[in-house]
Protein backbone atom coordinates (compact mmCIF):
# COMPACT_ATOMS: atom_id res chain seq x y z
CA UNK A 1 0.00 0.00 0.00
CA UNK A 2 1.38 3.41 -0.88
CA UNK A 3 0.63 6.46 1.19
CA UNK A 4 0.08 9.94 -0.15
CA UNK A 5 2.29 11.38 2.57
CA UNK A 6 5.51 9.52 3.25
CA UNK A 7 8.61 10.48 5.22
CA UNK A 8 11.92 8.65 4.91
CA UNK A 9 13.90 8.86 8.16
CA UNK A 10 16.28 6.00 7.28
CA UNK A 11 19.63 6.24 9.03
CA UNK A 12 18.55 9.17 11.14
CA UNK A 13 19.06 8.79 14.85
CA UNK A 14 16.52 9.91 17.40
CA UNK A 15 15.34 12.49 17.96
CA UNK A 16 15.66 13.48 14.29
CA UNK A 17 12.90 11.06 13.13
CA UNK A 18 10.63 12.52 15.82
CA UNK A 19 11.44 16.08 14.78
CA UNK A 20 10.83 15.29 11.10
CA UNK A 21 7.55 13.57 11.97
CA UNK A 22 6.47 16.49 14.14
CA UNK A 23 7.25 18.98 11.37
CA UNK A 24 5.63 16.87 8.63
CA UNK A 25 2.41 16.49 10.62
CA UNK A 26 2.20 20.27 11.00
CA UNK A 27 1.74 20.51 7.24
CA UNK A 28 -1.10 17.96 7.12
CA UNK A 29 -4.82 18.30 7.76
CA UNK A 30 -6.71 16.55 10.55
CA UNK A 31 -7.55 13.04 9.39
CA UNK A 32 -4.56 12.74 7.02
CA UNK A 33 -2.20 9.82 7.44
CA UNK A 34 1.58 9.87 7.27
CA UNK A 35 3.89 6.93 6.61
CA UNK A 36 7.22 7.26 8.45
CA UNK A 37 10.11 4.94 7.55
CA UNK A 38 12.81 4.61 10.21
CA UNK A 39 15.88 2.50 10.95
CA UNK A 40 16.72 3.65 14.50
CA UNK A 41 15.26 1.14 16.98
CA UNK A 42 14.80 4.05 19.37
CA UNK A 43 11.88 5.19 17.25
CA UNK A 44 9.87 2.19 18.47
CA UNK A 45 9.63 3.99 21.78
CA UNK A 46 9.96 7.63 20.77
CA UNK A 47 7.46 8.04 17.95
CA UNK A 48 4.54 6.43 19.82
CA UNK A 49 5.45 8.46 22.93
CA UNK A 50 5.57 11.69 20.97
CA UNK A 51 2.23 10.83 19.39
CA UNK A 52 0.65 10.10 22.78
CA UNK A 53 1.75 13.35 24.40
CA UNK A 54 0.77 15.38 21.36
CA UNK A 55 -2.56 13.62 20.83
CA UNK A 56 -1.68 12.00 17.50
CA UNK A 57 -2.57 8.42 16.66
CA UNK A 58 -0.22 5.63 15.56
CA UNK A 59 -2.53 3.35 13.60
CA UNK A 60 0.05 0.78 12.50
CA UNK A 61 3.68 -0.22 13.19
CA UNK A 62 5.59 -2.75 11.10
CA UNK A 63 9.16 -4.03 11.43
CA UNK A 64 10.85 -5.53 8.40
CA UNK A 65 14.54 -5.94 7.42
CA UNK A 66 15.90 -3.42 9.93
CA UNK A 67 13.17 -0.98 8.90
CA UNK A 68 10.42 0.27 11.15
CA UNK A 69 7.37 1.72 9.43
CA UNK A 70 4.79 3.77 11.29
CA UNK A 71 1.43 4.89 9.97
CA UNK A 72 0.31 7.96 11.87
CA UNK A 73 -3.05 9.65 11.66
CA UNK A 74 -3.16 13.35 12.41
CA UNK A 75 -5.83 13.76 15.08
CA UNK A 76 -4.96 17.15 16.60
CA UNK A 77 -3.36 20.44 15.63
CA UNK B 1 -28.90 51.26 55.08
CA UNK B 2 -27.37 48.55 57.21
CA UNK B 3 -23.74 47.73 57.00
CA UNK B 4 -24.57 44.34 55.54
CA UNK B 5 -26.55 45.93 52.74
CA UNK B 6 -23.65 48.20 51.87
CA UNK B 7 -21.43 45.29 50.88
CA UNK B 8 -21.43 45.03 47.12
CA UNK B 9 -21.48 41.61 45.65
CA UNK B 10 -19.69 41.17 42.35
CA UNK B 11 -18.24 38.30 40.39
CA UNK B 12 -14.46 38.37 40.73
CA UNK B 13 -12.61 38.98 37.48
CA UNK B 14 -11.22 35.61 36.38
CA UNK B 15 -7.45 35.57 36.51
CA UNK B 16 -5.67 35.05 33.25
CA UNK B 17 -4.33 31.52 32.87
CA UNK B 18 -0.58 32.02 32.91
CA UNK B 19 1.54 29.90 30.62
CA UNK B 20 5.16 28.87 30.96
CA UNK B 21 7.61 27.26 28.58
CA UNK B 22 9.88 24.75 30.31
CA UNK B 23 13.27 23.83 28.90
CA UNK B 24 13.15 20.05 29.16
CA UNK B 25 16.51 18.30 28.95
CA UNK B 26 15.17 14.95 30.09
CA UNK B 27 17.03 15.02 33.39
CA UNK B 28 15.62 15.19 36.89
CA UNK B 29 16.07 18.93 37.45
CA UNK B 30 14.00 20.06 34.49
CA UNK B 31 11.34 17.49 35.41
CA UNK B 32 11.11 18.87 38.94
CA UNK B 33 11.21 22.52 37.86
CA UNK B 34 8.28 22.03 35.50
CA UNK B 35 6.35 20.04 38.11
CA UNK B 36 6.83 22.72 40.78
CA UNK B 37 5.31 25.32 38.47
CA UNK B 38 2.52 23.01 37.27
CA UNK B 39 1.57 22.50 40.92
CA UNK B 40 0.88 26.23 41.13
CA UNK B 41 -1.77 26.00 38.43
CA UNK B 42 0.39 27.33 35.59
CA UNK B 43 -0.12 25.84 32.13
CA UNK B 44 3.26 24.37 31.17
CA UNK B 45 4.51 23.13 27.81
CA UNK B 46 8.00 21.86 27.15
CA UNK B 47 10.69 22.65 24.64
CA UNK B 48 13.60 20.38 23.98
CA UNK B 49 16.47 21.48 21.78
CA UNK B 50 18.38 19.04 19.61
CA UNK B 51 21.97 20.18 19.21
CA UNK B 52 23.38 17.02 17.63
CA UNK B 53 25.38 16.37 20.79
CA UNK B 54 22.46 15.20 22.92
CA UNK B 55 23.06 12.01 24.85
CA UNK B 56 20.15 9.64 24.75
CA UNK B 57 20.04 6.04 25.86
CA UNK B 58 19.33 4.72 22.42
CA UNK B 59 22.11 6.70 20.78
CA UNK B 60 24.25 3.97 22.30
CA UNK B 61 21.69 1.37 21.30
CA UNK B 62 22.91 1.45 17.73
CA UNK B 63 24.96 -1.34 19.20
CA UNK B 64 23.17 -4.68 19.22
CA UNK B 65 24.69 -5.57 22.56
CA UNK B 66 22.66 -2.76 24.10
CA UNK B 67 19.41 -3.90 22.55
CA UNK B 68 18.04 -5.26 25.80
CA UNK B 69 18.50 -1.96 27.56
CA UNK B 70 15.46 0.25 27.74
CA UNK B 71 15.49 2.77 24.94
CA UNK B 72 13.68 6.00 25.43
CA UNK B 73 14.09 9.66 24.80
CA UNK B 74 14.18 11.07 28.29
CA UNK B 75 12.72 14.44 27.30
CA UNK B 76 9.68 12.66 25.86
CA UNK B 77 9.47 10.50 28.96
CA UNK B 78 9.54 13.59 31.19
CA UNK B 79 6.81 15.25 29.13
CA UNK B 80 4.65 12.16 29.43
CA UNK B 81 5.15 12.03 33.21
CA UNK B 82 4.11 15.66 33.44
CA UNK B 83 1.26 15.30 30.95
CA UNK B 84 2.54 18.22 28.91
CA UNK B 85 3.13 18.78 25.23
CA UNK B 86 6.75 18.70 24.11
CA UNK B 87 8.07 20.61 21.14
CA UNK B 88 11.43 19.29 19.93
CA UNK B 89 13.40 21.83 17.95
CA UNK B 90 16.36 21.04 15.72
CA UNK B 91 18.95 23.75 16.40
CA UNK B 92 21.95 21.70 15.23
CA UNK B 93 22.83 24.13 12.45
CA UNK B 94 22.61 27.32 14.52
CA UNK B 95 24.36 25.57 17.38
CA UNK B 96 27.60 25.23 15.44
CA UNK B 97 28.50 28.82 16.20
CA UNK B 98 28.12 28.13 19.93
CA UNK B 99 30.45 25.13 19.76
CA UNK B 100 33.00 26.79 17.50
CA UNK B 101 33.02 30.30 19.00
CA UNK B 102 31.86 30.26 22.61
CA UNK B 103 32.01 33.83 23.93
CA UNK B 104 32.33 32.56 27.50
CA UNK B 105 34.74 29.75 26.70
CA UNK B 106 34.66 26.01 27.30
CA UNK B 107 34.24 23.96 30.45
CA UNK B 108 36.50 21.02 31.28
CA UNK B 109 36.16 19.62 27.74
CA UNK B 110 34.69 21.15 24.59
CA UNK B 111 31.48 21.97 26.44
CA UNK B 112 30.39 25.60 25.98
CA UNK B 113 27.85 25.32 28.81
CA UNK B 114 27.28 29.00 29.60
CA UNK B 115 26.91 30.07 25.97
CA UNK B 116 24.70 27.03 25.41
CA UNK B 117 22.31 27.97 28.20
CA UNK B 118 22.13 31.60 27.00
CA UNK B 119 21.44 30.35 23.49
CA UNK B 120 18.72 27.94 24.56
CA UNK B 121 16.90 30.40 26.77
CA UNK B 122 17.15 32.91 23.96
CA UNK B 123 15.76 30.36 21.54
CA UNK B 124 12.87 29.70 23.91
CA UNK B 125 12.29 33.43 24.27
CA UNK B 126 12.61 34.19 20.60
CA UNK B 127 10.65 31.28 19.32
CA UNK B 128 7.76 32.89 17.49
CA UNK B 129 5.45 30.15 18.62
CA UNK B 130 6.02 30.93 22.28
CA UNK B 131 5.02 34.55 21.88
CA UNK B 132 2.20 33.87 19.45
CA UNK B 133 0.69 31.48 21.94
CA UNK B 134 0.87 33.94 24.80
CA UNK B 135 3.49 32.29 26.98
CA UNK B 136 4.38 34.46 29.94
CA UNK B 137 7.67 33.12 31.19
CA UNK B 138 10.39 30.49 30.89
CA UNK B 139 11.37 27.80 33.38
CA UNK B 140 14.70 26.03 33.65
CA UNK B 141 15.90 23.40 36.10
CA UNK B 142 19.13 25.22 36.89
CA UNK B 143 20.46 25.03 40.44
CA UNK B 144 23.12 27.38 41.79
CA UNK B 145 26.44 25.59 42.14
CA UNK B 146 25.22 22.42 40.42
CA UNK B 147 27.57 22.73 37.49
CA UNK B 148 30.95 24.39 37.70
CA UNK B 149 30.68 26.45 34.53
CA UNK B 150 27.12 27.50 33.86
CA UNK B 151 25.24 27.10 37.10
CA UNK B 152 26.93 29.55 39.43
CA UNK B 153 25.24 32.43 41.24
CA UNK B 154 27.28 34.97 39.28
CA UNK B 155 26.43 33.42 35.91
CA UNK B 156 22.67 33.24 36.44
CA UNK B 157 22.11 36.97 35.77
CA UNK B 158 24.35 36.71 32.69
CA UNK B 159 22.07 34.01 31.25
CA UNK B 160 18.94 36.04 32.03
CA UNK B 161 20.41 39.26 30.59
CA UNK B 162 22.19 37.96 27.51
CA UNK B 163 19.36 35.65 26.53
CA UNK B 164 16.98 38.59 26.50
CA UNK B 165 14.63 36.77 28.86
CA UNK B 166 15.58 39.06 31.79
CA UNK B 167 13.23 38.54 34.69
CA UNK B 168 10.85 36.33 32.77
CA UNK B 169 13.33 33.51 33.40
CA UNK B 170 12.37 31.59 36.52
CA UNK B 171 14.44 28.83 38.14
CA UNK B 172 11.99 27.20 40.51
CA UNK B 173 14.57 24.97 42.22
CA UNK B 174 16.81 27.81 43.37
CA UNK B 175 14.56 30.87 43.01
CA UNK B 176 14.73 31.72 46.70
CA UNK B 177 18.47 32.28 46.37
CA UNK B 178 17.92 34.81 43.60
CA UNK B 179 16.07 38.12 43.28
CA UNK B 180 12.32 37.77 42.66
CA UNK B 181 11.48 37.49 38.97
CA UNK B 182 8.47 38.99 37.23
CA UNK B 183 6.24 35.90 37.71
CA UNK B 184 6.95 36.08 41.44
CA UNK B 185 6.50 39.85 41.78
CA UNK B 186 3.26 39.76 39.83
CA UNK B 187 1.95 36.92 41.96
CA UNK B 188 1.60 34.49 39.05
CA UNK B 189 3.59 32.07 41.16
CA UNK B 190 3.99 31.94 44.92
CA UNK B 191 7.66 32.49 45.76
CA UNK B 192 7.15 30.72 49.08
CA UNK B 193 6.41 27.50 47.22
CA UNK B 194 9.66 27.67 45.27
CA UNK B 195 12.98 26.24 46.46
CA UNK B 196 16.44 27.30 47.60
CA UNK B 197 18.56 24.41 46.37
CA UNK B 198 22.27 25.06 45.88
CA UNK B 199 25.49 23.14 45.49
CA UNK B 200 26.40 19.87 43.90
CA UNK B 201 24.47 17.62 46.28
CA UNK B 202 21.56 15.88 44.59
CA UNK B 203 19.87 14.98 47.86
CA UNK B 204 17.27 17.83 47.80
CA UNK B 205 16.28 16.86 44.25
CA UNK B 206 15.94 13.20 45.19
CA UNK B 207 13.73 14.14 48.15
CA UNK B 208 11.54 16.36 45.98
CA UNK B 209 11.31 13.61 43.35
CA UNK B 210 10.16 11.22 46.06
CA UNK B 211 7.54 13.73 47.22
CA UNK B 212 6.17 13.96 43.68
CA UNK B 213 6.33 10.19 43.22
CA UNK B 214 8.99 10.14 40.49
CA UNK B 215 11.28 7.14 40.79
CA UNK B 216 12.43 6.28 37.26
CA UNK B 217 14.13 9.48 36.19
CA UNK B 218 17.29 9.70 34.08
CA UNK B 219 20.61 10.28 35.78
CA UNK B 220 23.10 10.80 32.97
CA UNK B 221 26.57 10.63 34.51
CA UNK B 222 28.09 13.39 32.44
CA UNK B 223 25.00 15.47 31.92
CA UNK B 224 22.97 15.30 28.74
CA UNK B 225 25.61 16.46 26.26
CA UNK B 226 28.41 14.53 24.58
CA UNK B 227 30.60 17.64 24.70
CA UNK B 228 31.05 17.12 28.45
CA UNK B 229 32.63 13.74 27.69
CA UNK B 230 36.44 13.78 27.52
CA UNK B 231 36.70 10.96 24.96
CA UNK B 232 34.12 12.48 22.67
CA UNK B 233 35.74 15.92 22.92
CA UNK B 234 39.11 14.37 22.04
CA UNK B 235 37.59 12.86 18.89
CA UNK B 236 36.08 16.19 17.91
CA UNK B 237 39.39 17.98 18.50
CA UNK B 238 41.13 15.31 16.38
CA UNK B 239 38.64 15.89 13.56
CA UNK B 240 39.34 19.63 13.56
CA UNK B 241 43.09 19.12 13.68
CA UNK B 242 43.02 16.64 10.80
CA UNK B 243 40.94 18.97 8.64
CA UNK B 244 43.04 21.99 9.51
CA UNK B 245 39.94 23.94 10.43
CA UNK B 246 37.28 23.99 13.10
CA UNK B 247 34.09 22.94 11.38
CA UNK B 248 31.72 19.98 11.38
CA UNK B 249 28.61 18.61 9.76
CA UNK B 250 25.88 16.69 11.54
CA UNK B 251 27.08 13.41 10.03
CA UNK B 252 30.57 14.04 11.44
CA UNK B 253 29.32 14.36 14.98
CA UNK B 254 27.01 11.36 14.60
CA UNK B 255 29.91 9.21 13.44
CA UNK B 256 32.04 10.29 16.41
CA UNK B 257 29.57 8.33 18.55
CA UNK B 258 30.05 5.10 16.61
CA UNK B 259 32.85 2.54 16.24
CA UNK B 260 36.58 2.56 16.84
CA UNK B 261 38.29 5.63 15.41
CA UNK B 262 41.83 4.82 14.32
CA UNK B 263 44.09 7.42 12.74
CA UNK B 264 47.26 5.73 11.44
CA UNK B 265 48.27 8.83 9.47
CA UNK B 266 47.27 12.49 9.80
CA UNK B 267 45.47 12.52 6.44
CA UNK B 268 42.89 9.83 7.13
CA UNK B 269 41.19 7.76 9.79
CA UNK B 270 39.23 4.53 9.92
CA UNK B 271 35.83 4.21 11.58
CA UNK B 272 35.64 0.51 12.39
CA UNK B 273 32.32 -0.93 13.52
CA UNK B 274 32.46 -2.97 16.70
CA UNK B 275 29.47 -5.21 16.08
CA UNK B 276 26.40 -5.86 13.97
CA UNK B 277 24.37 -2.89 15.12
CA UNK B 278 27.15 -0.47 14.24
CA UNK B 279 27.68 -2.33 10.97
CA UNK B 280 24.04 -1.68 10.08
CA UNK B 281 24.38 1.97 11.00
CA UNK B 282 27.57 2.50 8.99
CA UNK B 283 25.95 0.84 5.94
CA UNK B 284 23.92 4.02 5.60
CA UNK B 285 27.12 6.01 4.99
CA UNK B 286 28.51 3.93 2.12
CA UNK B 287 27.36 6.48 -0.43
CA UNK B 288 29.36 9.20 1.33
CA UNK B 289 32.56 7.38 2.26
CA UNK B 290 34.95 4.84 0.80
CA UNK B 291 34.32 1.65 2.77
CA UNK B 292 36.17 -1.59 3.40
CA UNK B 293 34.68 -4.93 4.39
CA UNK B 294 36.19 -8.37 4.67
CA UNK B 295 35.15 -11.01 2.14
CA UNK B 296 37.07 -14.14 3.10
CA UNK B 297 36.26 -13.87 6.81
CA UNK B 298 33.63 -12.27 8.97
CA UNK B 299 34.62 -8.77 9.95
CA UNK B 300 33.68 -5.19 10.56
CA UNK B 301 32.47 -2.64 8.07
CA UNK B 302 34.89 0.26 8.03
CA UNK B 303 34.60 3.77 6.64
CA UNK B 304 37.62 5.81 5.57
CA UNK B 305 37.44 9.50 6.38
CA UNK B 306 39.91 11.96 4.88
CA UNK B 307 42.13 11.80 1.82
CA UNK B 308 44.17 8.72 1.00
CA UNK B 309 46.17 7.05 -1.76
CA UNK B 310 46.66 3.40 -2.75
CA UNK B 311 49.23 2.75 -0.02
CA UNK B 312 46.95 4.29 2.59
CA UNK B 313 44.10 2.03 1.47
CA UNK B 314 46.37 -1.01 1.77
CA UNK B 315 47.38 0.08 5.27
CA UNK B 316 43.72 0.57 6.19
CA UNK B 317 42.82 -2.84 4.75
CA UNK B 318 45.49 -4.50 6.92
CA UNK B 319 44.06 -2.81 10.00
CA UNK B 320 40.53 -3.90 9.06
CA UNK B 321 41.82 -7.47 8.56
CA UNK B 322 43.32 -7.35 12.05
CA UNK B 323 39.82 -6.75 13.46
CA UNK B 324 38.26 -9.54 11.36
CA UNK B 325 37.79 -13.23 11.98
CA UNK B 326 40.91 -13.77 9.87
CA UNK B 327 43.28 -11.89 12.15
CA UNK B 328 45.44 -15.04 12.53
CA UNK B 329 45.30 -15.99 8.83
CA UNK B 330 48.13 -15.34 6.38
CA UNK B 331 45.89 -13.23 4.19
CA UNK B 332 42.40 -11.77 4.31
CA UNK B 333 40.44 -10.76 1.25
CA UNK B 334 38.82 -7.36 1.58
CA UNK B 335 36.55 -5.41 -0.71
CA UNK B 336 37.09 -1.70 -1.14
CA UNK B 337 33.99 0.15 -2.23
CA UNK B 338 34.14 3.73 -3.39
CA UNK B 339 31.24 6.02 -2.57
CA UNK B 340 30.38 6.17 -6.28
CA UNK B 341 29.67 2.42 -6.21
CA UNK B 342 32.84 1.11 -7.94
CA UNK B 343 34.68 -1.58 -6.02
CA UNK B 344 37.63 -3.97 -6.10
CA UNK B 345 39.10 -6.67 -3.90
CA UNK B 346 42.60 -7.23 -2.54
CA UNK B 347 44.34 -9.75 -0.32
CA UNK B 348 46.25 -8.35 2.61
CA UNK B 349 48.10 -9.79 5.58
CA UNK B 350 46.36 -8.75 8.82
CA UNK B 351 48.37 -6.22 10.78
CA UNK B 352 49.79 -7.82 13.94
CA UNK B 353 48.12 -6.46 17.09
CA UNK B 354 51.34 -4.90 18.40
CA UNK B 355 51.73 -2.86 15.21
CA UNK B 356 48.37 -1.13 15.71
CA UNK B 357 49.84 1.67 17.76
CA UNK B 358 48.11 2.89 20.87
CA UNK B 359 48.38 6.51 19.73
CA UNK B 360 46.45 5.70 16.56
CA UNK B 361 43.32 5.17 18.65
CA UNK B 362 41.51 8.50 18.80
Amino acid sequence: MSYKHSLDCSNLLCPMPVIRTQNALKELAIGDTLEVICTDPGTLSDIPTWCRINQQEVIDTKEHDNQIIFIIKKTAN
Amino acid sequence: MTQANSVETSTPTPQKQRKAVALISGGLDSLLAAKVIQEQGIHVEGINFYTGFCVEGHTHAIRKKDKDKQKRNNALWVAEQLGIKLHIIDISEEYKDIVLNPKHGYGANLNPCLDCKIFMVNQAQAWAWAEENGFDFIITGEVIGQRPKSQRKETMPIIARESGADDRLLRPLCAKNLLPTLPEREGWVDREKLYDFSGRSRKPQFELAKKFGFDDFAQPAGGCCFLTDANYSAKLADLWEARGERRYELDDIMLLKVGRHIRPKPNFKLIVSREEGENNFLQGYKKQFTSIHTVSHGGPLTLLDGSFDKDDIKLAAQIVARYSGGKSANAVTVQIENFNGTSYVMDVPPMPAHEVKEEWHV
